[in-house]
């Protein structure tokens, strides 16, 4: 009788384990990642050291954290939202886009004045970005088209939107030819703190965070939303309208999205330029499948994501470091998290031969 | 004109082509693979660099495939053996590839290689209207029309296809008659991804012969979209690549004719045709045309067989 390995399911899943799991991924991941350094002439050490340092090391940076870590809360809740459902919104990216393009529509062009100006650019943005996800709402509840796809393909189009109209008619006739509109006034900008370009869209995300928690856990839509996502054929039995429902999800997601685009144009750009976004949306993937879906969670996850980016920024600087190798990092915790989830839900067991019951 | 333009038709096409292609491979054994524009990326790097430091094009579509190949690999792993979510994993090595070609292909921005160059077939050549557009092209391209036949010959009429196929249709019945699922799917990923691998090279070795920074700009994603409106099928993948060429050589006609339509809105084009194709070709599956395996994006664990 030869032993040998049997992979078997825990009989209960260990929910302790999922706290432990993403930490040992992460770690996992910075060590694989180290090797990826070195091997393009970058001490990893050193590396990291300084990433440490840049992004919680002083004032400015941690406030440079904090406002990097804006973006991602707000749009790693939207994905959270869509996930809630077994929903994949790919689209946070393009979402914030178009919020970022509504808002500066309304910053440009509307001639509000000062208390009803910002409200106004956020429905603007709530409006456009729930907009873009409604496409692909409407196709997924309607005629079960893969909501990944549509969402993904239409962040391309959103950036060539977006780049359309800061090169065409939106462009700043003052602006030395550059892809970037006139700068917003006074009335449609967000506070700042301290001297930093720490703004209020922070505490806007902190709200969305609370809002989202209260949605999900205290109301009867968040409870179906959370039902149809664990079995969408029992929920329809109960009555539940799944269609109308996944609509209404993704809808609200992009919306959640286009917020996001409202705080970096008015907290933070002050105008509309081409690159808006580093990616905070793709970013937002990965915050919302690490946070488990919890709101705070994604508070936290999100902060972790900009210490990285604030770091990978000044590697850029000081060691040539593509700004992309973020996102070499963000698949290997990814890699890492779903194999652990393995031996989170099975365990290997040694049996002697011939035992195949 | 109208011969010029199927010429680029072509060879804006057969990347595409090879993704889909490779991503065909993939969800015939039921495995959703969502990392194909980061594979496209390592095998445009992996193969440009090879051929840059060999000055051998072999050995760089070779690169390029076993880049791919190792690191579809990991996605294997992960939705095979580790039966980890799909779509997350697939995510996950779109994002580590765009990262990791950026990483190492600092050093290959700006550099030059002699491409892919055109060699006519005699006679084939000859045809009027679609002889020079499809018979005097590079060597990836006539590669191409050879893969499309041995795919679905490997699929219609090996015994090896036939496993696979049923692997995608219902894993718990293949097991039942001995067919190695797990070591089927692994394969069918990691060989799928080197396919797209090769996509990836034909961009940075035939296309435009150099490496640019998340050069592949979405074409994975068509890709991925192209599978449902192929059926499956790597005969309809062919047509449905080229008609995708076609929007992308008749957007770059436009630009080089000077319209006053703005660059950004017609670079919109490919993208805004791939939803609505998709539309369309869901529309169909669900009116009884479904080429889709029936298992597509479920991990299969022997414990829950029904």
């Amino acid at each position: 009788m030869i032993p040998h390995l049997r992979i078997e399911k825990r009989p209960v899943g260990r929910p302790l384990f999922g706290a432990l799991a993403i930490s040992a991924s992460v770690l996992s991941a910075l060590f694989v990642a180290g090797f990826l350094l070195l091997a393009a002439g970058v001490d990893p050490a050193a590396a990291y050291l300084e990433i440490f340092n840049e992004a919680l090391g002083s004032t400015y940076g941690l406030s440079e954290t904090l406002v990097k870590t804006t973006p991602l809360i707000i749009t790693g809740l939207a994905v959270s939202l869509a996930f809630r459902m077994q929903i994949w919104n790919i689209g946070a990216e393009g979402q914030l886009y178009l919020g970022a393009c509504g808002a500066t529509w309304v910053a440009l062009f509307s001639g509000l004045n000062a208390p009803l100006m910002l409200p106004a650019m956020f429905l603007a943005a709530f409006i456009a970005g729930g907009f873009w996800a409604a496409v692909a709402g409407a196709l997924r509840a309607r005629w079960q088209v893969n909501e990944v796809i549509v969402t993904l393909l239409m962040n391309y189009i959103a950036i060539l939107l977006a780049d359309f109209l800061v090169y065409g008619p939106w462009k700043n006739p003052d602006g030395f030819n550059f892809p970037l509109t006139a700068q917003f006034g006074a009335a449609a900008r967000l506070s700042e703190y301290f001297n930093t370009r720490l703004h209020s869209g922070f505490f806007l995300a902190l709200a969305c965070a609370l809002l989202f928690y209260l949605l999900m856990e205290r109301t009867i839509w968040g409870f179906q939303v959370k039902a149809i996502g664990s079995n969408s054929a029992a929920a329809r039995y109960a009555g539940m309208k799944t269609g109308t429902a996944i609509f209404l999800v993704l809808t609200l997601s992009g919306a959640i999205a286009g917020i996001a685009g409202f705080s970096e144009v008015a907290g933070l750009q002050h105008r509309l330029q081409h690159g808006l976004s580093p990616g905070y949306g793709y970013t937002a993937i990965i915050i919302a499948w690490l946070a488990r879906r919890s709101a705070l969670g994604v508070v936290i996850v999100a902060f972790l994501m900009a210490v990285l980016l604030v770091g990978g920024d000044s590697l850029q600087l000081s060691w040539q470091l593509p700004v992309a190798f973020a996102y070499a990092f963000q698949g290997l915790i990814l890699f890492f998290l779903l194999a652990s989830d393995f031996f989170i839900n099975y365990r290997l067991r040694r049996v002697t031969g011939g035992d195949h019951a | 004109m109208l011969e010029v333009l199927l010429d680029a038709t072509v060879r804006a096409g057969t990347p595409i082509l090879f993704a889909t292609l490779g991503a065909i491979l993939n969800e015939r054994a039921g495995i959703i693979n969502l990392g194909i524009e980061g594979l496209m990326l390592i095998g445009a790097l992996s193969g440009f660099a090879a051929t840059f430091s060999t000055g051998s094009l072999l050995i760089g579509v070779g690169a390029a495939f076993a880049a791919a190949f190792l690191c579809g690999s990991i996605h294997a792993l992960i939705c095979v053996q580790l039966r980890g979510n799909q779509i997350v994993s697939g995510l996950a090595l779109t994002l580590f590839g765009i990262g990791i070609t950026a990483l190492f292909g600092r050093g290959m921005v700006g550099q030059t290689i002699d491409g892919f160059e055109r060699h006519a077939i005699p006679l084939l050549s000859q045809l009027p209207l679609v002889g020079k557009p499809f018979f005097e092209q590079d060597g990836l391209i006539y590669f191409s029309f050879v893969l499309v036949a041995l795919i679905w010959g490997f699929l219609y009429v090996t015994r090896w296809g036939l496993n696979l196929r049923t692997i995608g249709e219902n894993p718990a019945a293949a097991d039942a008659c001995g067919i190695a699922v797990n070591a089927y799917r692994f394969m069918a990923v990691a060989c799928g991804s080197g396919i797209v691998g090769i996509g990836g090279a034909y961009l940075s070795l035939a296309f435009t012969p150099m490496w640019i920074e998340n050069m592949s700009a979405g074409r994975g994603w068509i890709a991925v979209a192209l599978v449902i409106f192929a059926g499956w099928s790597s005969v309809r993948a062919l047509f449905g690549a080229y008609l995708f060429g076609g929007v992308t050589a008749m957007q770059l006609r436009f630009q080089a004719m000077g319209t006053t339509v703005s660059v950004h809105i017609l670079q919109m084009l490919p993208y805004i045709f791939t939803i609505v194709v998709l539309i369309i070709s869901t529309l169909r599956l669900q009116q009884g045309a479904s080429q889709q395996p029936g298992n597509l994006g479920l991990p299969y664990d022997r414990e829950d067989r029904k």
